[in-house]
Order: structure tokens, then C-alpha cells, then sequence
């Protein structure tokens, strides 16, 4: 997600790995030829980003650049170009709904117009409490399950107005809303039961 | 319609386990150091005979792509990549083997790879696909566990690994030399080909990059025979194929098919039919949101395979049929993939850089009808300049739907031309 609309914020000063994701940081290390560490940049990026609430901050960029022996740059341009890393806050719960061809034939502007609605935000924004981001989004590959939207790691599919709404109040209010369609079916299964496969369902 | 016993993915709706138990109840794991005693080239000449056409899109002979690679290293080790990177509008087939059948892409990473000689297979998934690519990597622990693959691969001697790659949002990555840059730990940005990656792929080393369904598909080619799987679809069309359905139809679902089923026949059997019945259709987009797409009269009794679609100036492509029926306002679906194409262009090569943002631009204002019937042509015309000057097919991709929209839909765009005049006409 590109920082240009984000509110205001600081950069932190200083950025430390914990125990646990320094170790998960050389697992992903030796997953490549040696002197070939920098094929790991993408996963620790992730890594520190999950860290770190959500967001990446120059300061993890660099530590990352010093441990893979890269330039900065070289991180942050890895960092910019895909939209996954946020190089600015976002809410814990960052919601992001599929408006691509597939979705928008069944109904992902009635879903945009629930999430604005329910969270009182716009795409781009996050509501003051910081605990939503709602961000309109590119094919999410769940198109025989649309409209759809990625919510944190989860997919919630086969969605309306109403399961939107529905779906948002849970976790506005604690409560984690089961991940999958919202309609009667087995995952990517046709509604009602599969023509396929029956013998063995 | 294609018998259930000569389904491969028995799995695709997630019934049972994706993991070890239920895979080897299914088959899996059965024989595998079998057909690897066989031979590196027996497996590459199974995979020829059984004539699998890759499943990512492009359609190359997968047994014939996997022969460029060397059959003699000069010291340098080979790798098979998996291009799990599924992000073409209206595909999601490649999720539903990764979630629920992750044991036969592990499986078809050893066969491919020991067919190639390779010492690893990584497997690229896209990012957004986390809970699928936890799946995996179970499926990839359990093997390492059981010693199907790792250091003695199914006891044959041969060393192998498998290795998960998670992408991070960038459809280009679906580019297998972008995939390639992206797996170095750079910027997803195609690179020219020659070298091509057989020669010079992924940290210089030879490499064949694969789609999820090309390889996972294999294992059981090799288990029933090439001869059965050449036997279903039409010549030079074979096998079976996951079909994601999407859109206007009463019950979108990814289910797998014989090669060459007619697209009515897939739409009635499987989804229900079209909403409203088969005359509410408008157009099919009939392989991803690349290809062109095809008005009612083509859906009528076109077959799904690469030649017949080829042959109505479209494609198979990823087998994703995008449905739309008459109360799509078509420009605007389209004018959307444009944007689509638009956002996720990496910006290299200028005519496709310029070129789609150009292009959407113009779409938005056909959508509304703000403009004049002499930028149809040049909007066509800017198609032309953007399709084959790029460095990859990203461009091409960008300009087939609007080539598609204008072959079939012109008369659409001009009326709603008109229209806006007419009423500029009567609000002056």
C-alpha cells in the first residue's frame, strides 16, 4: 500500500528484531544457495512488518540492508514496489476488498459501500481509533467465491451488503468472524452441493 | 461430462485431508520411485506422449519445455520454479490444489525436477494466498518427514528439495522472468529473453518455471499412463483442465472438465446455467481477464481448449471464464481490466508504462461516452503500438480486452457516444 494518502506519522528511530524473528529470518536464509541471501529480502521484510504491527519503518529497512549486506535502497526498492508492505501505519485489522472485474460483476461496490459505511472511513483511510483500514484492491484470485475481501491473513467470500456489515461488526465488537463463503457451499464447490466429486464427498 | 474416476484433483472442494493420510488415500506417493528407477527421460517422454499443454496460460508443451533443460550440468546445479503466483483476474484454480491437494504439487515437484535433473524445486506463491501457502509448507514438512523428499527421495539416493517462496502483490511476478528477478530478491521487473531461463534463470543457474496445475498434474500421468490422459480433450488438446467459472451464472465454482467441453454445456452442467437463462448472456471472457472476450453468438457452441478459442481470436489462457449477462454494462468491465492492467504494469518498458494508463484513460470516458467516434480507431490503434513493443506480455495483455471490446462491441461504444452528444444536445 503507497504512504502518499496516509496521515501524518513518525518513523520510529530504531528498529530490533526479536529472538524469535531473527530465527525465523535465518530459516528463510537457508532456503537459498549460500552467498544468495538476498533472495530472503522479500520474506523478511514480511517478517519485520508483522513485527511491527502491519507497517514497515525506514529503520527495519535498513537493519534489513546491513543483514542481507544490501544497499538501502536496494531493500526500499523491493519495499516500494510491492503492495504488500505498508511503508506507513495501518489499522490492526486491515481490510482489503477485491474490486476487480470478477467481484464487480457480483456486487464489490455494494461490498465498498458497506465497509464505508460500517467503518466510516474512505478507501485509503484508517478510522481514528486505528483499528480498521479499508483499501479497495486488486484481483485477491477467489474470483469463482466473489465478491470478496482479505481481512488481515483470512478470505471472506460470497459476501453482500449484509454479510459485509455483519462481518465488520464482529470484529469491531472482539469476536473473529469465521474466514470462507458466507453462502451454503463447500469452499469453491457450486451453492447447493457439487455436480462433481460426489462419490467420494 | 468427464467420469469422477478420471478426475485427478478428488480433493478440489476440501472434503477430506489435504495433508499425508488423506493424500495417500487418494493415491498419492504410490510408486514414486518407480517411475523415478525408470529414468529421468522416460518421465520427460511420458510427459510428451500424454501431450499436456502448460496451464498458465501460454500452453507450451510442458514435456518439451522440461527437454530444454541440460542433460549434463557444467557445474552449475538446475532448478524447477513453480509459478504459484495466480493473480489473473476470474483464476483461482491453482488455490484450490495448493489448500487442498498440496501432496501432488509436492509429489510433481520430485518427478519434474529429477525428470530435469534438478536439485530443488522452489515454489512462488503469491503473498496474498497465506493461509494456502501454510498448507503447502505442511505438505512440504510432512514429505521431508516421511522421506519423500530432502535427502534420500523416496529412498531412490536422489537429493531433493522443495522450497516455498511467498510473493508479496505484484501480478507481474505471474512473469516467469520477473517471477525469476522476484525469487532473486529484487523488484518483479521482466528481463529479455534470450537467455532464456533453461539457459540462464534464477541466480544464473538453468531453471524451468512451470504453472501449479502443469506439475501437479504429472504424478498422475505417470500413474494411469500417458495414453489416458492424451485420450481426453481433442487432438493436440489434452487431458483434463480445472475450470474457474465466475460472473453472471447461478453458481460460480471451479470444477475440472475434459479438455474441449463445449462452454455451454460447462456453464449448464456445473453453474447452474447463466443467470436468466442462456439468452440473458451477453459475453464470456473464456480464459482470464487477458484474452478477448466472445459475444453470446461465439459462447453458442465454442469448446474450451487452446485451439478451438485460438480459432474465435481468443484463448484458453488460464481456463477462467469470466460470464456476464445482459445487464452488464460491457465497457466498464473492460475498462476496468484496463485499469487493472494499469496498476499492476511494472513500469519498465514505456508503451506499456504509458501506455496503459493511456489507454484507461480513454476507456473511462467511452464508459460515459465523452468522446468522439474517431477515438475508437485510435484508441485501436494505440493497442497496436503497445502489443509486441514490450519486453513481456504484460502489454499484450493490456491491449487484448479493448482489441476484444471493439471487435465485437463497437456498435455499444458508438451508441453511447451518441447518447452523450444527444443529451449535451438537449441540456445546450
Amino acid at each position: 500500500m503507497s504512504g502518499a494518502h496516509a496521515a501524518p506519522f513518525v518513523q520510529p528511530a530504531s528498529f530490533e528484531f526479536t529472538p524469535e524473528s531473527l530465527e525465523l529470518a535465518r530459516k528463510h536464509i537457508a532456503k537459498y544457495p549460500q552467498g544468495r541471501q538476498q533472495s530472503a529480502v522479500m520474506p523478511i521484510l514480511d517478517i519485520a512488518q508483522r513485527q511491527n504491527g502491519g507497517w514497515l519503518p525506514e529503520a527495519a529497512i535498513r537493519v534489513i540492508g546491513e543483514m542481507l549486506n544490501m544497499p538501502y535502497i536496494r531493500v526500499y526498492e523491493v519495499a516500494s514496489f510491492y503492495s504488500m508492505y505498508n511503508l506507513a501505519p495501518v489499522g490492526r485489522h486491515f481490510v482489503q476488498v477485491c474490486t476487480t472485474t470478477p467481484c464487480w460483476l457480483r456486487g464489490s461496490d455494494q461490498v465498498m459501500e458497506a465497509c464505508r459505511q460500517t467503518l466510516g472511513v474512505k478507501n485509503g483511510q484508517t478510522t481514528a481509533d486505528g483499528q480498521f483500514t479499508l483499501l479497495e484492491v486488486e484481483c485477491l484470485g477467489a474470483c469463482v467465491n466473489a465478491p470478496m475481501m482479505q481481512i488481515g491473513d483470512d478470505y471472506y467470500e460470497d459476501l453482500d451488503a449484509d454479510s459485509t456489515k455483519a462481518i465488520l461488526e464482529d470484529l469491531k465488537a472482539g469476536r473473529a468472524p469465521a474466514p470462507g463463503p458466507r453462502v451454503e457451499r463447500q469452499f469453491s464447490a457450486p451453492e447447493g452441493g457439487p455436480t462433481t466429486l460426489k462419490e467420494t464427498a | 461430462m468427464l467420469a469422477d474416476q478420471d478426475r485427478i484433483f478428488t480433493n478440489l472442494y476440501g472434503v477430506h485431508s489435504p495433508f499425508l493420510d488423506g493424500a495417500k488415500a487418494r493415491g498419492d506417493w504410490d510408486g514414486t520411485a518407480g517411475f523415478m528407477a525408470n529414468g529421468a527421460d522416460w518421465i520427460v517422454t511420458q510427459v510428451k506422449e500424454s501431450g499436456l499443454r502448460g496451464r498458465g496460460g501460454a500452453g507450451f508443451p510442458t514435456g518439451l519445455k522440461m527437454s530444454f533443460m541440460p542433460k549434463e550440468s557444467d557445474g552449475r546445479p538446475s532448478y524447477l520454479v513453480v509459478n504459484a503466483d495466480e493473480g489473473e483476474p476470474g483464476t483461482c484454480k491453482d488455490r484450490e490444489i495448493m489448500r487442498h491437494d498440496p501432496h501432488k504439487l509436492v509429489e510433481g515437484c520430485l518427478l519434474a525436477g529429477f525428470a530435469m535433473r534438478a536439485v530443488a524445486a522452489y515454489i512462488y506463491i503469491r503473498g496474498e494466498f497465506y493461509r494456502e501457502a501454510e498448507n503447502l509448507q505442511r505438505a512440504i514438512d510432512e514429505a521431508y518427514e516421511a522421506g519423500l523428499i530432502g535427502e534420500n527421495a523416496c529412498g531412490t539416493g536422489y537429493r531433493f528439495d522443495v522450497y516455498v517462496h511467498r510473493g508479496m502483490g505484484a501480478y507481474i511476478c505471474g512473469e516467469e522472468t520477473a517471477l525469476i528477478e522476484s525469487l532473486e530478491g529484487k523488484k518483479g521487473q521482466p528481463r529479455l529473453k534470450p537467455p532464456f531461463p533453461a539457459n540462464m534463470g534464477v541466480w544464473g543457474c538453468p531453471t524451468t518455471v512451470s504453472n501449479v496445475e502443469s506439475i501437479a498434474v504429472i504424478p498422475a500421468i505417470l500413474r494411469r499412463g500417458a495414453t489416458w490422459f492424451c485420450g481426453i480433450g481433442r487432438p493436440n488438446n489434452a487431458g483434463t483442465k480445472l475450470f474457474c467459472i465466475s460472473g453472471h451464472v447461478n453458481k460460480p465454482c471451479t470444477v475440472e472438465e475434459a479438455m474441449s467441453i463445449p462452454l455451454r454445456e460447462l456453464i449448464e452442467k456445473h453453474c447452474g446455467g447463466v443467470r436468466g437463462g442462456w439468452d440473458n448472456l451477453l459475453a464470456v471472457i473464456p480464459g482470464g481477464s487477458s484474452v478477448p472476450v466472445l459475444p453470446k453468438h461465439i459462447c453458442d457452441d465454442v469448446l474450451m481448449d487452446f485451439d478451438a478459442l485460438k480459432a474465435v481470436q481468443s484463448g484458453l489462457g488460464t481456463a477462467a471464464v469470466i460470464v456476464m449477462d445482459k445487464s452488464t454494462d460491457i465497457v466498464k468491465a473492460i475498462a476496468r481490466l484496463s485499469k487493472f492492467y494499469m496498476h499492476e504494469s511494472c513500469g519498465q518498458c514505456t508503451p506499456c508504462r504509458e501506455g496503459t494508463g493511456w489507454m484507461w484513460r480513454v476507456m473511462e470516458r467511452l464508459v460515459r461516452g465523452e468522446a468522439e467516434v474517431a477515438e475508437i480507431d485510435l484508441l485501436h490503434e494505440v493497442t497496436k503500438q503497445v502489443e509486441g513493443h514490450t519486453i513481456c506480455a504484460l502489454g499484450d495483455a493490456a491491449a487484448w480486452p479493448i482489441q476484444g471490446l471493439i471487435r465485437h462491441f463497437r456498435p455499444e461504444v458508438e451508441a453511447r457516444i451518441a447518447a452523450y452528444k444527444n443529451a449535451q444536445v438537449q441540456a445546450a
